[in-house]
């Protein structure tokens, strides 16, 4: 992490305590938001949604991402690309017709 | 200590030191490990019968699971504190934060075992259906990820720490740092077990 100064700590100090909040208030929100009436696919995005902007506090504030180098951020990428093949790839079977054939 | 190079230095080829290096390509592959296992619940989820998954996700406890995601979102910015803490030269508040950052995750253990337990007595096991099998598989990994972590940190927060703080506190910072990316993944993984299996 850059920028180790005593001033910069407990500037970072500060942000910690935001983000805590943050992340305690979207916890809630998402809670609330599941008994909303919505379809599946619309409860679906909004959770993901939400969980995606928690996952994005926590690695960019908690793991400080926000101000690593450029090595990690692109290992970070080649993981996402991997994972986003792990999980969409297979989503090609579904338009295998080979049984119905 | 070791004549390991590049533990607290950074490399002039990555800008980075070996310690953090290594443990980000270690959570590399546990995202890969995790997306495994979200991948197929995914899969689970399409090939199941229409209102299977929320059935049986209907007999989860949300209480008990929101309980658990506060109790990891307040670990984790514990952990970020203790190293903070160290950063500012107050190991007093260090072992503070550290030792609430243990007690949470051992707080989330408890909540987990009443919540398995409370599963076992209805007859609910991990066989009961699909979506109970990749429930445990998911939970217990993660369940798994906390203990190891736990471990981890109760070493930190042992006499251990006291003699490495006085022996190199650059060297403690580093080591906590790095296990702070490790409880924070831990932490970034329930983010998104929680919703997908008690709250769809």
């Amino acid at each position: 992490m850059a920028g180790n100064s005593k001033e910069s700590i407990e500037h970072h100090i500060k942000i910690y305590i935001n983000v805590f909040i943050s992340l305690a208030v979207l916890t809630v929100v998402t809670v609330a938001v599941s008994y909303l009436e919505v379809s599946f696919i619309e409860a679906f995005f909004i959770a993901i949604t939400v969980a995606t902007i928690k996952g994005s506090l926590v690695l960019c504030y908690f793991m400080h991402l926000i101000s690593e180098r450029q090595a990690i951020i692109w290992l970070l990428v080649t993981t996402l690309v991997a994972f986003l093949i792990l999980l969409f790839i297979p989503l090609i079977s579904l338009t295998d017709q080979v049984g119905g054939w | 200590m070791s004549n390991i190079p590049y533990i607290l230095e950074e490399r002039p080829d990555t800008g980075l030191n070996n310690s953090k290096l290594g443990v980000w390509i270690f959570l590399a592959s546990e995202v890969m490990l995790f997306g495994g296992l979200f991948s197929a619940y995914v899969f689970l989820r399409i090939a199941a019968p229409e209102g299977d998954f929320g059935y049986w996700g209907s007999k989860l406890n949300v209480p008990m699971a929101t309980f658990n995601t506060l109790l990891l979102i307040t670990s984790s910015v514990t952990m970020v504190m203790s190293w903070a803490s160290l950063k500012l030269e107050q190991f007093d508040k260090y072992k503070m934060y550290l030792g609430i950052t243990i007690l949470c995750g051992l707080a989330f253990l408890v909540v987990k075992y009443f919540e398995y337990t409370s599963k076992f007595d209805h007859g609910i096991y991990p066989s009961s259906s699909t979506f109970m099998g990749i429930y445990f598989t998911l939970t217990g990994l993660h369940v798994l990820h906390i203990i190891g972590g736990l471990l981890v940190l109760i070493f930190f927060w042992s006499k251990q720490s006291d003699k490495m703080w006085n022996e190199d506190k650059d060297l403690l910072a580093n080591r906590i740092e790095i296990t702070g990316l490790y409880w924070h993944f831990v932490d970034l993984v329930w983010i998104f077990l929680f919703p997908i299996l008690y709250l769809l």
